[in-house]
């Protein structure tokens, strides 16, 4: 008989971890899929800011799946998570968070990718009641129901507390040797963690990507707000995750570098953006988003100069590369800290 | 005589992670066992994503070569491609 194969939806935290290896521990062979909506918290920052190189830089998904000897998977979705963002059936959670038509949506792709390719069943880490939107005893039907997946998804974590699917009823699992956790304890995680000798894991705070963050979601509806609409590009997303934003007039923003990294990742922007540089003493790299003239310039570059480390010098030399347009420097008083306004930061 | 792989080049500079593995994995899809890819990275994260990603998927890192604020990390496709498995 060949052998039962699964897909596994690995995120890169540990429920996913264990839920796989729970899996593969009962002989089925287990591969991991993982997909990128562009908001995942993963790599970006963490390569980006130079302050963060001591960590390692790893992908959680690909070392989740290494830890497990499986393959990984990793698609690409950001056009087709566009519509989950900004139609959600279900709403959002504390921030831009779609969790759970995002749960339902993961699903669906997964479960297509499974068919596609021979796999027999869908496998993911939820655990009733752990998150207070897509992970409810109310909630996990409406996963399995509306990804179309239905009794094709174990999950293995707490599959003991909802009724037996496929793999169980078909014998490719032993049920009894799933698990019935619930609640927002970590502890029976823990100690399963501990049982299979995993000692080192990714614990994600919020959850698994930047909607869940409120700073990260402000940052995007202003740039919605800003466009007079709710599209957005992948630069768009990425560029939210990097350095201070402040818009001190609605028609353009200022993005500053907050260190060497960041104004190393901004510069791969400079073709596409009016741009600015101090050129006088060390400072942020400043990318302007929005249409700006003359007099915005001049603001922009002193609320730079504001940032770099002339701040208390007389006069900081900047240098503008308008878009499309001419170079010219300029010599600015650095803004005082009293003139920036709480409310130009986004 | 012995003839000479020339690598099929892939440019995924600017990306940023998982981009240059998801880029990676599409291109090697393509290819065939043996085939040589070159993919040429500016993500630092990069370095650690793509091995990873070849370590768990069966193919070979041959060589990593570090240059100005980029790095091109050359690899050989391995014989158990995952979509015939
Ligand atoms: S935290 Fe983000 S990726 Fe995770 S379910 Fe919610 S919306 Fe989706």
């Amino acid at each position: 008989m060949a052998k039962v194969k699964a897909v596994a939806l690995i995120s890169g935290g540990l429920d996913s971890l264990l839920a796989a290896r729970v899996v593969l521990g009962q002989g089925v062979h287990v591969e991991g899929i993982n997909f990128f909506t562009g908001f995942c918290v993963e790599g970006h920052t963490h390569a980006i800011r130079k302050r963060d190189s001591e960590k390692p830089k790893r992908n959680n998904a690909l070392w989740v799946a290494e830890q497990l000897g499986i393959k990984l998977h990793i698609i690409d979705v950001v056009e087709e998570y566009k519509d989950v963002l900004l139609n959600p059936k279900h709403g959002y959670g504390a921030n831009l968070n779609p969790c759970l038509d995002c749960k339902g949506f993961m699903v669906r792709k997964a479960d297509e990718w499974a068919q596609a390719h021979g796999f027999d069943f869908l496998l993911s880490g939820e655990v009733i009641g752990q998150r207070p939107m897509s992970q409810r005893r109310d909630t996990m039907p409406v996963v399995a129901r509306e990804s179309g997946a239905g009794e094709r998804l174990l999950r293995p974590l707490c599959a003991k507390l909802l009724p037996p699917t496929l793999a169980e009823t078909r014998g490719w699992v032993d049920r009894e040797q799933l698990h019935g956790f619930s609640g927002r304890s970590r502890k029976p995680q823990m100690a399963l963690a501990e049982q299979y000798g995993f000692t080192e894991y990714a614990q994600p705070a919020g959850g698994c990507c930047f909607l869940t963050n409120r700073e990260y979601s402000s940052k995007l509806t202003d740039l919605w707000r800003a466009q007079g609409n709710r599209e957005y590009e992948l630069d768009d997303i990425l560029l939210l995750k990097v350095g201070r934003h402040l818009r001190p007039r609605s028609n353009f923003k200022l993005i500053l570098g907050r260190e060497e990294g960041e104004n190393n990742y901004l510069r791969g922007y400079c073709k596409q953006f009016t741009h600015l540089h101090i050129l006088s003493h060390h400072g942020p790299l400043g990318l302007i988003d929005g249409s700006a003239n003359h007099d915005d310039l001049l603001l922009a570059a002193r609320l730079a100069a504001r940032f770099c480390q002339g701040r208390d010098a007389e006069q900081v030399e900047v240098e503008v590369h308008e878009h499309e347009g001419e170079s010219w420097t300029t010599m600015v008083r650095p803004m005082p800290a009293s003139e920036v306004l709480r409310e130009w930061y986004v | 005589m012995t003839t000479q792989i020339v690598p099929e080049q892939l440019d995924a500079r600017r990306l940023l992670c998982p981009l240059p593995v998801i880029r990676t994995q599409d291109r090697v899809v393509e290819m065939r066992a043996g085939d040589i890819l070159a993919v040429c990275c500016s993500d630092p994260g990069a370095r650690y994503d793509i091995p990873a990603w070849c370590r768990i998927n069966g193919h070979k890192i041959l060589e990593i070569s570090e240059g100005n604020y980029e790095f091109t990390i050359t690899l050989e496709v391995g014989e158990d491609d995952a979509f015939d498995s």
